[in-house]
């Protein structure tokens, strides 16, 4: 799955989500959830003290990112590890596949990693003829029932029900008892433990790199991340570049935030930490380690006024507070970046051809600027982004512009504003019933659509003031 | 082996605005830092009672003994999961602690670089693992592991159950004195394991369920005066 995750269109995908009910329900439900345990979990702290270091932790990483990247590198090498520093998607799976031919991989098994999704690496390396099976609980139900994409960053397969899932694990992997969550999962158990002592090579993602030291920083709750790197011959870990912290006090305290705010959890079952492949007469853990480090874009956002996005240690906090998100849906963003900093990264990774309108799901209420443990400005980028749309590339939404063009025009002449507030009022009557619009014409369809417009008055402001105010006596 | 890292380094650079990758370690001159003050003044008993209170949140059950008492609770606690196979790490500290007849009493294996891979083929049928905490953390209740030839990453992981032995004195607030810690060891470990309670996921219509991947049933022993 590459990171665009649907050919329809923006208003298409919008309108088959609003009336999926099991979707919407399942992520109000979840949104409730999180927040509550999110707000448990910050409360007992002085959150706002721990805000102000997650953002100059990583603000600090930012700015000095160059310097970073190469400690980082000088120390996996030191532990035997191997660094490739891919600036494309393409030279990413490219070496990743090389690896692949180069070890005969016919298995792999994957711990849920959003920049792997990004540079759609299963797909590249099934045409090898490898089996690529994704271990996260979440990631291998969506898997296994063709590839359905993702609709939130912690919870994957929030939009599928129990029987879904149980139709999905009988079709294909020979399932026959109870749709019961214990059950499906203690099957999942089975059928992936199998994978694991089978598999060649493990793939991860990285949730933090600490440069001192060379090591790879993996979160789950489920400990599938542990198994992928503990079995395999070969470990390939696959990092977004600005995923980064100085030393293992930082990334201490980033994890930290990442749990509280993304599960509301003071730490999730498992945290690890890798530092290159195993040692001299250890048993378990990888002969061989490669670091994929990917640009893929980012490094285009540096250095300018988007920078403060590449803060994001990927919590979700943001998408479990988005009233946008809450009503539409992770599906409805086109891209496995959902929510807030979907809406915001994915135009910069993906472009505006593609993710133009996601800038404008959103109230702008500020709601995702307030919980970001790294303190994001969320809102004020989405803003930008509308700025950028309308004013550098000249292609703010059709409907907007019409609707613009034609306030230019009315109120650029005295008297065809004249006219045109005077004939207001009859020219939509037609659609006017009970002194309200229920089905407006034009840029009106889209209010309509969820609200009515009261009625147009027939008596223009204008006329009332001349009326009520001559000589200073209301009449 | 290190590849591209030049030319990538050097477009990272030119965004930051400099000519050439810096490569000069910066200072970190934090003006926050909030994870120093957490339990701060908590005294010993006072962690060992976070501790129990966060073992209820994390499913996981918690018991309380002395040196003498370990043998028996430990024994008590390997029957309770059904006995069968139990698979241990080579850690010095389980001699010290007079459990290795214990042991004795189920079919055992001690994880040992000398086993191979039998180790992790025996760790895949065990019923039981058992490791000793070389950090523990209260705020959170986890253990923290360090991998090493005797200590094998697996033991954790694919038995059904896990019992973690923790010694009073590895007792910390936080993960923050964990990652100093760390930093003041000369080496670090190919593999460090933060483990707090039973692997569990929330994937299927956020029902909490328990033992996807690794152990299902976790219960940590707190050794008080070790």
């Amino acid at each position: 799955m590459a990171m665009k995750i649907s050919q329809q269109k923006f208003n298409e995908r919008l309108s088959s989500n609003l009336e999926n009910d099991f979707m919407r329900g399942a992520v109000a439900g979840a949104q409730h959830r999180f927040q509550t345990r999110r707000s448990a979990a910050v409360d007992s702290l002085n959150w706002e003290e721990w805000r102000n270091h997650g953002e100059e932790i990583r603000q600090h990483v930012l700015e000095n990112l160059d310097y970073y990247l190469y400690e980082l590198s000088i120390n996996v090498e030191a532990r035997g590890g191997h660094v490739f520093f891919a600036q494309t998607a393409e030279e990413a799976t490219e070496y990743i596949s090389t690896i692949a031919k180069q070890k005969s991989a016919k298995k792999i098994v994957k711990a849920k990693s959003m920049v792997t999704e990004e540079i759609n690496l299963n797909s590249h390396l099934e045409q090898l003829g490898c089996e690529v099976i994704e271990t996260d609980l979440g990631e291998y139900i969506l898997q296994l029932d063709d590839h359905d994409p993702p609709s939130h960053i912690v919870t994957p397969a929030l939009h599928k029900n129990k029987d879904q899932i149980r139709e999905v694990f009988e079709q294909k992997i020979g399932y026959t008892a109870s749709s019961q969550p214990e059950e499906l999962a203690l099957h999942a158990r089975k059928v992936l433990r199998e994978h694991y002592l089978t598999a060649d090579i493990g793939i991860t993602g990285c949730n933090f790199a600490v440069a001192e030291t060379g090591s790879v920083c993996l979160v789950t709750n489920e400990g599938n991340a542990d198994l992928v790197t503990a079995l395999p011959k070969t470990q390939i870990s696959v990092m977004g570049m600005e995923r980064l912290v100085p030393t293992f006090e930082e990334m201490e305290v980033l994890v930290g935030m990442l749990t509280r705010s993304a599960v509301g959890q003071k730490l999730t079952s498992y945290i690890t930490v890798l530092t290159g492949i195993k040692e001299a007469l250890e048993v378990d853990g990888p002969e061989e380690f490669h670091l994929v480090i990917v640009d893929n874009g980012r490094s285009s956002i540096l250095g300018g006024e988007f920078q403060s996005i590449l803060q994001c240690i990927r919590c979700a906090a943001c998408i479990n507070t988005c009233p946008v998100y809450r009503h539409v849906g992770g599906h409805t963003y086109g891209s496995i970046y959902s929510g807030p900093i979907g809406a915001v990264l994915s135009p910069l990774l993906g472009g505006y051809d593609d993710y133009k309108e996601l800038p404008y799901a959103s109230t702008l209420c500020g709601a995702c600027t307030d919980v970001c443990p790294v303190k994001i400005p969320l809102h004020q980028l989405l803003h930008k982004h509308r700025e950028v749309i309308v004013e550098r590339e000249g292609r703010a939404p059709i409907s907007e512009s019409l609707l613009m063009q034609a306030f230019g025009m009315g109120t650029s002449s005295q008297s065809i504003y004249k006219l045109g507030t005077k004939v207001a009022s009859t020219v939509m009557k037609p659609f006017t019933k009970n002194e309200k619009i229920t089905n407006g014409p034009g840029p009106l369809k889209n209010w309509t659509a969820y609200r009515d417009f009261p009625s147009l008055q027939k008596e223009r402001f204008r006329d009332w003031f001349e009326q009520h105010n001559k000589g200073g006596n209301p009449k | 082996m290190i590849q591209n890292r030049e030319s990538f380094l050097q477009s990272v650079a030119a965004r930051l605005g400099r000519s050439t990758p810096s490569l000069t370690k910066p200072e970190r001159n934090w003006k926050h830092l909030p994870q120093h003050e957490v339990l701060k003044d908590a005294s010993m008993e006072e962690l060992i009672e976070v501790l129990r209170e966060q073992c209820l949140n994390i499913h996981t059950t918690l018991k309380k003994c002395t040196k003498q008492q370990l043998p028996e609770i430990l024994n008590e606690t390997i029957v309770d999961y059904g006995g069968g196979r139990v698979i241990y790490s080579n850690d010095p500290r389980f001699g010290v602690l007079n459990v290795l007849p214990v042991f004795e009493q189920f079919e055992h294996l001690k994880w040992q670089s000398g086993n191979g891979e039998r180790n992790i083929d025996f760790a895949e049928q065990a019923n039981v693992g058992v490791v000793i905490s070389n950090v523990t953390l209260a705020e959170s209740g986890t253990i923290m592991l360090q991998a090493s030839p005797e200590v094998g990453r697996t033991i954790s992981f694919l038995p059904e159950n896990s019992i973690a032995v923790i010694p009073k004195s590895s007792i910390v607030p936080r993960m923050t004195q964990a990652a100093q810690f760390l930093r003041e060891q000369s080496h670090v470990s190919s593999c460090i394991n933060f483990i707090t309670g039973p692997s569990n996921s929330a994937d299927i219509e956020m029902n909490l369920v328990v033992g996807v991947h690794g152990p299902v049933r976790m219960t940590y022993i707190l050794v008080e005066d070790y």
